[in-house]
């Protein structure tokens, strides 16, 4: 080796003193640690004799109030993904253990979060009385009851779909099972869990402002946080600090998005096996700065040595499957369950109860499956003439996320105010409220549906002279038809979950009530009424798996079976 | 007697940038009744735009189509089209996809299906009606594909790289049957024009073949076809009419035959072509019974590529000065045979040294690293200068095509992540 190369080497080795990028990515890296660190402190605090401090509706306190809602969004995330690591391999490894694993998820996922909200609250001003910690941990908990469950079925599907020929090179490699986790299983289900987790997060906002401010039994919490000032702002029938809760929150959701996910979503990029030629690869000015400074660079290199283990122990054989034991433990636990809940209710509930609460059940469907029917004729064909006109396309998606990512339930004065003023009826104005926060969902899938309908197919329709209603019926609604069913299910899912705290609204010292399951969850949790909550909570699971087996079910699998392009 | 469709010096250009070359420059001819003309050309020379134009789906920038006596200024009832990957609708029958076109020009549905069924029962699909596209394979579909152009009558039918999706003998089977229907007069189309970059196909199919060239996208010569059906491939006529088109298609623009390749420019668009692609071309050349020269169709078949795999290879190579072309025939240069007869280390040697001569991009690209202090310059500024001469796609895929070559050559490195170039 020459000298000048060993010079230019040595060089190489001692790179000038840190630049801008560096200083910019440590801040960053810092104030995610300092938020960490805040919030855990805060947690800690015992509730004085007069309860927690009031909520200030002094603007001026809002970003500290934002922090902390973000500091809760971050701990219930991170709860999320240490469940999914943890949960959905045991679901995917162990046919016996899935056998139970993933019909337990798929009920989780169907009970009403803010049922969980209402319960955990309950359970803790009961148990842990006096201890922020109780209710902080609560309303984390319910958080994490919005995120966990998509979060763990993407990556119990991406570890079920890993490609045949990648597991047996691993295997041939005689890669440690450790090893194939992290290099093999988790880079594989890295876009899917990005994309889910940015859906997790979209929708639990709406659950962590509902959760920081909730009455239990006449006594009421309010955790320093958006969703309390909003409810302050409400008590005080104050409209001008609403907008800065909205233009506030509206903020905090764009940073999230442009400082989390795009370089999130632009890093995963890599991990994908195929990509449509000719789509542009997402970029990100937060994923490039960290990958210019070099403290990128180096944390990045200990994560990648972290997902490089070197160890070459043999994968150990897999335990031969328990099913007896699995078999006993979720009959145990379905059948003991279920038992008790219902023991439990027919005890303390005349059976008359059941009745009435069996009608606001049905109220609540009809509520929710015309609302979305309204919202599914109303943006189906904006979506498709918005998805056919590429440019409009590429400006919509982003606004439409963020809209359904934007918790409607600050939103929600707004139309109170309206119905106060004009003296509507709350049992039909309300309803909209449900999709207020989900119709979004509609209208992205249609998008992106009329988008992938192919360049052929539309020269071919043009062609043929295809135009009017014959090419509604024959091209635009059975291509968007799959993209459209997945809208409808996903905005119905979040609509349901909207109602407990959309029938019930309040401005001041004014009620709005619109009959229904949610106004009756709501009522039970205001009272402290927990038979009633329970039957509540069971009733709507049991209507949201009812309306999917009978009716999106079968609607998504004529989707997947006629209407599947190619 | 006017003829049934008549190009007229058709402009076409896509950007806005008023100096902007265009994608078609001025194309003009004309089809007969009773013709099957063949539209041939490399990939990109704008032969599927030209396609939509007549088919009434794009609009021209400049000039002017008459079909039947008339501008055409919008989708036609009398012109019918077969798509390269059969744009079937998944979710309707075959009759249904077959009667879509009668649907749309409100044909009752008692003659919409009848009509519908001979079509299917034309094309050899009979049995089929109910049927999915799915549940068929490629040559049933593209029959699917025939039935739903022919079911309409139209007067003239448009078939884009019709037979290109199907394999080798599907394919065959598919054209032979159709020249049976077109001889026998069952399909009432009065002319058919079919694009494609597959020459054998075009002189096996067609009565004419109209050649376009690119940069500038005109029509570069007319071969009449006078051949009878059934046309045998080993026949010398067809060969020599191979050899013909061959020639008129590696022919460059104005310039007359023989005529060396001019240098290249700065902002001069580059094949993403890869060095081993290259060094294969050159290898397949210096093969002894070829000794350095080889006839272009007879250099395709032996590498087992089309045209349009073949030429921008063969583009490449000349540009780096290791081969040229001449009158249908491409020659090794002394410098090709030297890269040929060296070890691995020296061909990438001898490749950087040709790559910085003759891609001014390259020598450019080497020049600003070598004189930055950091070595290192991102990739936008590089675009920045291409986009000068190009359009957004050119440029990102120019600059990938040099980045390629670049690293071959150990000229320079590139990050894909950090999106910039060091000097290596």
């Amino acid at each position: 080796m020459s000298s000048t190369r060993i010079f230019r080497n040595a060089l190489r080795h001692f790179p000038p003193p840190l630049g801008g990028a560096d200083l910019a990515a440590i801040g960053l890296v810092l104030g995610v640690i300092a938020l960490a660190g805040w919030q855990l402190a805060a947690m800690g605090a015992r509730i004085g004799h007069s309860g927690l401090p009031p909520v200030d509706l002094d603007p001026a306190m809002l970003p500290y109030y934002a922090l902390r809602t973000l500091a809760r969004m971050g701990a219930a995330l991170t709860l999320s993904l240490a469940f999914t690591l943890i949960y959905a391999p045991a679901a995917a490894r162990d046919p016996a253990a899935e056998r139970v694993l993933i019909p337990l998820l798929d009920v989780l996922q169907s009970v009403p979060i803010l049922g969980y909200v209402s319960l955990l609250v309950a359970a803790v001003s009961v148990a842990l009385p006096g201890w922020v910690f109780g209710y902080e941990a609560a309303a984390i908990f319910a958080l994490f009851t919005s995120q966990a469950w998509n979060l763990t079925f993407s990556f119990y599907q991406s570890l079920k779909t890993v490609p045949t020929e990648l597991a047996e090179a691993s295997r041939a490699f005689s890669l440690s099972a450790r090893a194939r986790f992290w290099r093999l299983e988790v880079p594989f289900a890295m876009p899917g869990l990005v994309w889910n987790a940015m859906m997790s997060v979209a929708g639990g906002w709406f659950f962590v402002v509902a959760a920081e401010a909730i009455s239990v039994g006449g006594e009421t919490v309010a955790l320093p946080g958006i969703g309390s000032y909003i409810a302050a702002a409400i008590d005080a029938r104050r409209i001008d600090a609403v907008f800065y809760a909205i233009g506030t929150m509206a903020v905090l959701i764009l940073g999230v998005d442009f400082l989390l996910f795009r370089p999130l979503v632009a890093w995963s990029e890599r991990f994908r096996l195929e990509t449509e030629p000719g789509d542009k690869p997402p970029r990100s000015i937060v994923l490039t700065l960290f990958r210019r400074a070099r403290v990128g660079r180096v944390l990045g290199r200990a994560l990648l040595r972290r997902l490089t283990p070197t160890d070459g122990a043999n994968t150990a054989r897999a335990d031969q499957p328990h099913n007896g034991l699995w078999n006993t433990i979720a009959l145990i636990g379905g059948g003991g369950g279920a038992l008790a809940a219902t023991v439990f209710v027919l005890d303390k509930l005349p059976p008359d109860e059941i009745v009435t609460a069996m009608l606001a059940g049905g109220a609540t469907s009809l509520r929710v499956t015309a609302m979305i029917l309204l919202a599914a004729a109303i943006w189906t064909p904006i979506g498709v003439w918005i998805g056919l006109r590429p440019r409009w396309t590429r400006a919509i998606q982003p606004i439409a996320q963020f809209f359904a990512a934007f918790p409607a339930n600050l939103l929600y004065p707004v139309f109170v105010i309206a119905i106060a003023r004009w003296g509507l009826n709350p049992e039909y104005f309300l309803a909209p409220l449900v999709v207020l926060g989900t119709q979004w969902y509609i209208l992205f899938n249609v998008v992106a549906g009329a988008a992938a309908i192919p360049a052929e197919l539309r020269v071919a329709s043009d062609n043929l002279q295809l135009r009017g209603l014959l090419w509604w019926r024959r091209v635009a609604l059975p291509c968007v038809y799959p993209y459209l069913v997945t809208g409808l299910v996903t905005a119905a899912g979040g609509a349901w979950n909207a109602t407990v705290v959309a029938e019930v609204v309040s401005w001041g010292d004014r009620k709005f009530e619109a009959t229904g399951l949610g106004s009756y969850i709501a009522a039970a949790t205001d009272s402290g009424d927990f038979p009633r909550l329970v039957l509540g909570i069971a009733l709507m699971s049991l209507f949201v798996v009812a309306l999917n087996r009978a009716l999106w079910d079968p609607l998504y699998k004529l989707a997947v079976r006629r209407y599947r392009l190619g | 007697m006017e003829p049934l469709l008549d190009v007229r010096k058709v402009v076409k250009t896509y950007s806005i940038e008023p100096d902007a070359e265009p994608v078609l420059d001025g194309v003009e001819f004309t089809l007969g009744t009773r013709e099957i003309v063949g539209l041939l050309g490399r990939s990109g020379c704008g032969k599927s735009t030209l396609l939509r134009l007549i088919a009434g789906l794009d609009a021209a920038t400049g000039g002017e189509i008459r079909f039947a006596g008339q501008a055409v200024d919008g989708p036609q009832p009398g012109i019918a089209m077969v798509f390269q990957s059969f744009a079937l609708f998944p979710w309707l029958t075959v009759q249904q996809n077959v009667e879509l076109g009668l649907e749309a020009r409100g044909v009752p549905e008692g003659e919409r299906r009848s009509r519908a069924l001979a079509a299917i029962d034309m094309v050899g699909l009979d049995g089929y009606e109910r049927a999915f596209p799915k549940e068929l394979s490629g040559g049933m579909r593209q029959r699917v594909g025939i039935a739903r152009a022919l079911v309409v009558h139209p007067r003239l039918l448009l078939m884009d790289e019709a037979f290109s999706a199907l394999d080798v003998l599907t394919a065959e089977t598919l054209r032979t049957d159709f020249i049976d229907l077109w001889l026998e007069g069952k399909a009432t189309t009065e002319a058919v024009l079919l694009v494609t970059h597959n020459i054998e196909e075009a002189v096996a199919f067609c009565d004419r073949v109209v050649i376009l060239s690119s940069h500038p996208g005109r029509v570069a010569a007319e071969v009449a076809i006078p051949l009878k059906h059934p046309r045998d491939r080993q026949s010398q006529p067809f060969r020599d009419l191979v050899d013909r088109i061959y020639a008129a298609l590696t022919k460059r623009g104005d310039a007359g035959p023989g005529s060396t390749r001019p240098p290249a420019t700065l902002g001069e668009k580059l094949p993403r072509v890869s060095a081993n692609e290259i060094a294969g071309l050159i290898e397949a050349l210096a093969e002894p019974q070829r000794a350095g020269k080889a006839d272009l169709p007879e250099l395709a078949d032996a590498l087992g590529l089309t045209l349009d795999t073949l030429l921008p290879t063969l583009e490449a190579t000349e540009l780096l000065g290791f081969a040229h072309l001449r009158d249908g025939d491409v020659l090794l240069t002394p410098e090709g045979r030297v890269y040929f007869d060296t070890d691995l280390l020296r061909r990438k040697e001898i490749f950087a040294t040709h790559l910085a001569r003759n891609v001014p991009l390259a020598a450019h690209i080497r020049r600003v690293l070598e004189e930055r202090h950091s070595h290192t310059a991102p990739r936008a500024r590089f675009l920045a200068e291409l986009e000068d001469f190009l359009e957004t796609d050119e440029s990102e895929a120019t600059l990938d095509a040099v980045i390629a070559w670049g690293r071959f050559a150990e000229l320079f490195a590139y990050d894909a992540e950090r999106a910039d170039f060091t000097l290596e």
